[in-house]
């Protein structure tokens, strides 16, 4: 049987006529008559079907009369692909008696909750009740009871009073997010959700369980009791936790954000979020925040003037010689702030030395600019996809739904590689597992479909292809990725997704934040490219320029002497946090745009208070190069300004006018001068088909580069053992701390270690032992035989784990006796 | 010998009565399309519960998809049944011997037999019934030398009514809950592992031997045309005689009540009987004593032979505790999973229990009426379904059935409140009484 729900996206589409309530309509065919109905003007009731989920059928709301050849007949039309010629009566007194039918029924176990649910006033029950409900309930006798609400996770309470069995929280967390910890337990009258004995419902989707509800009996915890649906306000924008630009709603009372809902992409998210995107944004009213200019005074930061920050700022740097200034960051600006960043950095201060990444990422013209790239909705049609990169449920979780849609809905073939077990390993048709500094060799052995490759080799051979690749790690090297980009692109009609996880790093790059690219992916010995600029900014310096790694260096040598923090904590991201902190220590002014103190802006001379998720207007470009707008709904707390504007002020103390004078200014002067972004504008972001995005380069004009991928060759790091240390959803990021609700969900942190390893060293489960790479940190082992012998596993940036960086040489020692 | 020896589940005592003797007539001298025929031929309907034609169900089997899957429906849990019980204690062999032959037929290796979780004996009894037959060489690999196999798994329930329906059966079959599936797709088409599968009840399959030995001609020659064979009724109830019974259908009510059963207990009078398990509207002595009891007959009277068990009510029967013990029953046993029959079975159950203890009101006669409606649209015969399968409308049979006919009982229950007139005493919708 065909699924009837949200078919793929395609460009084939054919059409039937029904005869809907009396009149002839055209509906696109494969569409469930729920749909149909719906996109044709008439509304049908319904509370277990949803768009994004394979119809269930097992609420009844939706019932209406389809004519048959052995009569007519009640039908839940959401289990029903329309049919040429369908005759449907959804107003017949059948039809709307069994919809008043149902609606009774599911009123009489529910409880009169509305004036202490959060649901009421954007309850499903409540509208539908009233529009096709009986109006009265003749039910006299005793409701089902229970404990009420219950926690089933940190984030999540149940209420299996008011739940309507409609199963979309079960089939969501089952079919959708593959976590299956929410299920039905019992029978008949007694049927209740539930979770598994001594285990709560830790999904990382779980938000989209309280979101899809379509009664108020899961609630997420940081919204509770916050506001009512009609004091709400809301914009929609992007959100930066990750590169995938999930499509938000950013909702917020009182100005005060104090929800975030998941709006439908097409093209990205589907409307889900991860619990992260979803719950994150109470950092931005948290008591942490800087909110007025600091300046260092007697070893401390201050509150002090603009007037004071700015002159000391512009002082200073007009103070140094040009070629010793650097700057980092600009991964979580918008598009706007970091073309400002951009823009001041080469033309004001006049240096080349600018990166938005901290070593952890790809080769800028590799993530931008190469060719071939797909989009996240050729997922749909992929007949195979290769994921050789980082665990997606971890570092880019919408993008992990995508690809488990792919791979149990649409018949795709997933081949997973990766140094220990990800989330979509179950699901996948072939896994490989290897150890990290040996994957170039791991490449040449898949290529050639040797050995025990042949089986995933053979898999790949049948297109269309479609590859995610990204560095699996920090201590893999970034050229593996392209390398195996290479690869994939001789695959049968493929397309390559480089992978980057820092929230707008591709839009940072896409504006010149980078050492060897000018805005617009143009690279920076292009001749035309940079003349073209230099019209419109004024002399540039001459470049390439150091990246983070050679900006922290030169911080920590003395050859650098000041540094420029853009929303950017390298002592914490960087792989060589010794290097980072020293840098910071040494050099001789720093000054940091940030909304908190961090380890590293602690380190700053200035810091500049930046409005941050739901402050600033402007855009943002994901990781397939969608352009999406973000809108702003609160102002910015205390004294705290968009990036674009702070550096506006510098400028003009520092004698320039970098002619900044709104976001949408700004957004007016990147199409002018940056050649991908030629004719996008926030108008059309704003309306129609723009809403959802549009991907850069757009019809009219190709990229300045088009970068093919090469196996620049990687060489096999041997050795006993290496660590493998990535990032996890939960850890100990700036955002994450900061974020009342989830700050406290980061893992305590271990070391994972190979049975054999663990042998090896005479230790056990919850032994310690200190690991050493960049710095040394002890942490409790945790066995673990799915990695391959000789690889540790550490996550990175937890708090037990920060210092350890992912660079060095690598020491494992168990601690003994008397220690804890 | 006597007409059930104590050993009759033996492989000795089967052998003995010309056991096997059919499956080696069809492995040997029949191809499988051959046999298929002949069960065709038999005309024989499935004694489930739902009377649909065997030979026509087989045929719904794609040619070409493999492999295929047989499973035997031995959930036997309509109340009132208890006749598969004692054909997997008394005759295991000959459903052992049915399977083969009808796999044969089928082309299937494997054979699921599901016995609900309440039946250790008869599961025990089967089990060793196959662990004979694989002993001598009527199961496994290279049966009687012929090439062909076939496995035999039994699997036990979890003690679910709900089991007995065929999707919810191979739901469960695969570990899962069991929960009734949307239909289409048919198990035919896609059953177990979404692969075609054919699911059968006990009795039916159990005929099987008989039609290959004897020919579907001669099946199809007893009794009526589309009642044809023999059927096992289980009759309980206030009897003197209840058990179980291989009749003939065509006998009329009278004679199966009366002749067969033994008539009344304590000499009695009959007040009223289901017809065919706990789903079927009640039948009563005025309008259906002297009518046929055949497939198409009781059907046309608006009941359903069903799975064969008749229960007998005599006179010292209060009817609402009756039904309100088949609702209760149903209540329990729905799986849930769709909001009429999860909510409307339990409020139907309140109702009754209400009225049954005194607490009835006049408005509550309209009020069970319109929630039945709720669930069976029309309360019509076959029932109409707001539901996904049969268990909610087989809950509305017993309350149409005693407001059809012991409505002033039912309206007896309920005390009249103070101040009514008899306009408001008549149970419409919403009224208070005394307005």
């Amino acid at each position: 049987m065909e699924r009837v729900g949200r078919s793929p996206v395609t460009d084939d589409r054919s059409f039937v006529t029904i005869n809907l309530d009396g009149v002839d309509v055209e509906v696109e065919a494969g569409q469930a008559l729920i749909d149909a109905a719906q996109k044709a003007g008439t509304y049908i009731p319904r509370f277990c079907y949803h768009p994004r989920m394979n119809a269930a059928g097992l609420c009844r709301a939706c019932l209406v009369e389809v004519e048959g050849p052995r009569g007519t007949a009640l039908v839940p039309s959401c289990t029903l692909p329309v049919g040429d010629g369908m005759v449907v009566h959804t107003k017949s007194e059948t039809a709307k008696k069994a919809q008043e039918g149902v609606l009774e029924f599911l009123l009489i176990n529910h409880p009169l909750d509305c004036p202490v649910c959060d649901k009421g006033g954007e309850c499903p029950l409540q509208d539908q009740a009233f529009a096709y409900g009986p109006g009265e309930s003749r039910f006299v006798e005793e409701k089902r009871h229970y404990e009420k609400p219950i926690e089933i996770s940190d984030l999540i309470l149940l209420d299996r009073e008011r739940c309507i069995l409609c199963a979309r929280c079960t089939r969501f967390s089952d079919e959708i997010s593959g976590d299956p910890l929410i299920e039905f337990k019992d029978r008949g009258n007694y049927v209740q959700v539930i979770t598994f004995p001594d285990e709560p419902f830790a999904s990382y989707f779980s938000g989209n369980t309280v979101q899809i509800c379509p009664v108020g009996a899961l609630t997420a915890k940081p919204y509770r009791f916050k506001a009512r649906p009609w004091d709400i306000d809301g914009v929609e924008s992007v959100s930066l936790v990750d590169a995938v630009h999930s499509r938000i709603s950013i909702q917020t009372s009182h100005n005060e954000i104090i929800r975030i809902y998941g709006v439908d992409n097409d093209a990205t998210n589907h409307g889900w979020l991860s619990d992260k995107d979803r719950f994150v944004h109470n950092h931005v009213q948290s008591d942490g925040r800087v909110t007025t200019p600091m300046v260092r005074e007697n070893g401390e930061l201050v509150a002090a003037s603009w007037a004071d920050a700015i002159g000391l700022v512009s002082e200073r740097l007009a103070s140094y010689d040009s070629s010793t200034v650097g700057g980092l960051g600009g991964a979580r600006s918008t598009n706007e702030d970091a073309y400002a960043f951009s823009k001041f950095m080469r033309s004001v201060v006049g240096t080349p030395h600018l990166d938005a990444q901290l070593a952890d990422g790809l080769d800028p013209v590799f993530a931008t600019s190469v060719v071939s790239r797909a989009a996240i909705n050729d997922l749909e049609s992929a007949r195979t996809i290769l994921l050789w990169g980082p665990d997606l449920k971890e570092e880019l979780p919408v993008l992990y739904l995508r690809v488990r849609r792919a791979a149990t809905e649409l018949g795709a073939n997933l081949v997973v590689v990766h140094p220990r077990r990800t989330g979509l390993d179950d699901v996948a048709a072939e896994i490989i597992r290897y150890k990290p500094g040996t994957g170039s060799e791991v490449l040449r052995k898949l290529i050639a479909g040797e050995g025990e490759f042949a089986n995933a080799r053979a898999i790949l051979s049948e297109g269309p292809v479609v590859a995610l690749v990204g560095r699996t790690g920090l201590t893999e090297d970034p050229d593996t990725a392209e390398a195996v980009a290479a690869f994939a692109l001789e695959l049968p009609e493929a397309k390559v997704l480089p992978l980057m996880r820092r929230g707008n790093v591709y839009g940072a790059l896409d504006m010149g934040v980078a050492p060897a690219l000018l805005p617009g992916r143009v690279a920076i010995d292009d001749a035309d490219g940079r003349a073209a600029l230099e019209a419109a900014w004024g002399p540039i310096p001459d470049g390439p320029g150091l990246n983070s790694t050679g900006i922290l260096h030169g911080l920590a040598e003395g050859q650098l002497r000041a540094l420029v923090l853009n929303g950017s904590d390298p002592v914490r991201d960087h792989p060589i946090p010794s290097m980072a902190t020293a840098a910071l220590e040494n050099a001789e002014f720093v000054v940091a745009f940030e909304m908190f103190i961090s380890d590293s802006s602690a380190h700053a001379d200035v810091v500049f208070p930046v409005a941050g998720l739901g402050e600033v207007e402007g855009t943002a470009t994901n990781l397939e190069g969608r352009i999406q707008k973000m809108n702003r709904i609160i102002t910015p707390a205390g004294e705290s300004r968009p990036v674009w504007s702070i550096m506006n002020d510098l400028a003009l103390t520092m004698g320039s006018d970098l002619g900044l004078t709104s976001a949408e200014a700004i957004s007016v002067e990147i199409a002018d001068v940056a050649p991908v972004y030629a004719g996008v504008t926030w108008d059309a972001l704003s309306w129609g088909p723009g809403r959802e995005g549009v991907v850069l380069p757009g019809p009219d004009g190709t990229q300045p580069i088009q970068y093919i991928p090469t196996d620049r060759g990687v060489p096999v790091i041997a050795g006993h053992r290496i660590l493998h240390t990535s990032r996890v959803l939960y850890d100990d990021g700036v955002m994450v701390r900061h974020s009342d609700g989830i700050s406290g969900l980061a893992q305590r942190g271990a070391a994972y270690l190979h049975p054999r390893d663990a042998s090896m060293l005479a230790v056990t489960d919850g032994d310690e032992v200190v690991v050493q790479l960049d710095g040394a940190v002890q942490l409790p082992v945790v066995i673990d035989p799915d990695l391959t012998e000789g690889t540790i596993y550490v996550p990175f940036n937890l708090a037990a784990t920060a210092g350890l960086g992912a660079v060095g040489t690598l020491r494992i020692d168990a601690v003994r006796g008397g220690d804890a | 010998m006597e007409a059930h020896p104590a050993d009759s589940n033996t492989l000795a005592r089967y052998l003995d009565t010309g056991g096997y003797e059919a499956l080696r007539k069809a492995l040997k001298k029949m191809k499988p399309e051959d046999v298929a025929a002949e069960v065709k031929a038999s005309n024989i309907r499935g004694r489930g519960g739902a009377s649909f034609p065997t030979g026509v169900k087989w045929g719904f089997l794609p040619p070409d998809t493999r492999p295929r899957y047989l499973v035997i429906n031995g959930d036997e849990s309509e109340p009132g049944t208890f006749k598969d019980r004692m054909l997997l204690e008394r005759d295991p062999h000959q459903l052992v011997e049915g399977i083969a032959i009808s796999a044969y037929a089928l082309d299937v290796q494997q054979a699921f037999v599901y016995i609900r979780g309440e039946y250790p004996k008869p599961a025990r009894r089967l089990q060793r019934a196959i662990d004979e037959a694989y002993e001598a060489g009527y199961l496994g690999t290279d049966i009687l030398g012929t090439g062909f196999d076939l496995d035999i798994t039994i699997h036990l329930g979890g003690g679910a009514y709900i089991c007995g329906e065929e999707t919810a059966l191979l739901s469960s079959l695969e570990g899962r809950r069991g929960e009734p599936r949307l239909k289409p797709p048919f198990p035919a088409i896609e059953g177990l592992y979404a692969k075609p599968t054919i699911v059968n009840n006990v009795e039916t399959i159990s005929n099987v031997p008989w039609i290959v030995a004897n020919g579907g001609a001669k099946y199809a020659a007893i009794g009526p045309e589309t009642s044809s064979g023999t059927r096992v009724m289980s009759l309980s109830g206030h009897l003197k005689k209840p058990g179980d019974y291989e009749v003939v259908a065509g006998l009329t009510w009278r004679d199966l009540i009366y002749d067969v059963g033994g008539g009344i207990r304590d000499d009695r009078e009959l007040k009223a009987w289901v017809p065919g398990g706990a789903s079927a509207p009640w039948f009563v002595p005025a309008e259906h004593l002297d009518t046929p009891v055949t497939i198409d007959d009781i059907a046309k009277q608006g009941s359903m032979i069903g799975s064969g068990a008749v229960i007998v009510m005599d006179d010292s029967t209060n009817v609402v505790g009756a039904a309100h013990r088949l609702v209760r029953f149903f209540s329990h046993e729905s799986c849930g999973q769709c909001t009429p029959c999860r909510e409307g079975t339990t409020w139907l159950e309140r109702i009754l229990d209400r009225i049954l203890n005194g607490y009835g009101r006049p408005e509550d006669i309209g009020l069970l009426l319109d929630v039945c409606d709720n669930i069976s649209p029309g309360l019509s015969w076959p029932p109409a379904m707001t539901t996904i399968c049969p268990l909610g409308p087989s809950a509305t049979a017993p309350v149409v059935s005693i407001m059809r006919y012991f409505r002033d009982e039912v309206e007896a229950m309920i005390p009249t409140p103070v101040g009514a007139t008899a306009a408001s005493a008549d149970g419409t919708r919403g009224e208070v009484a005394g307005d």
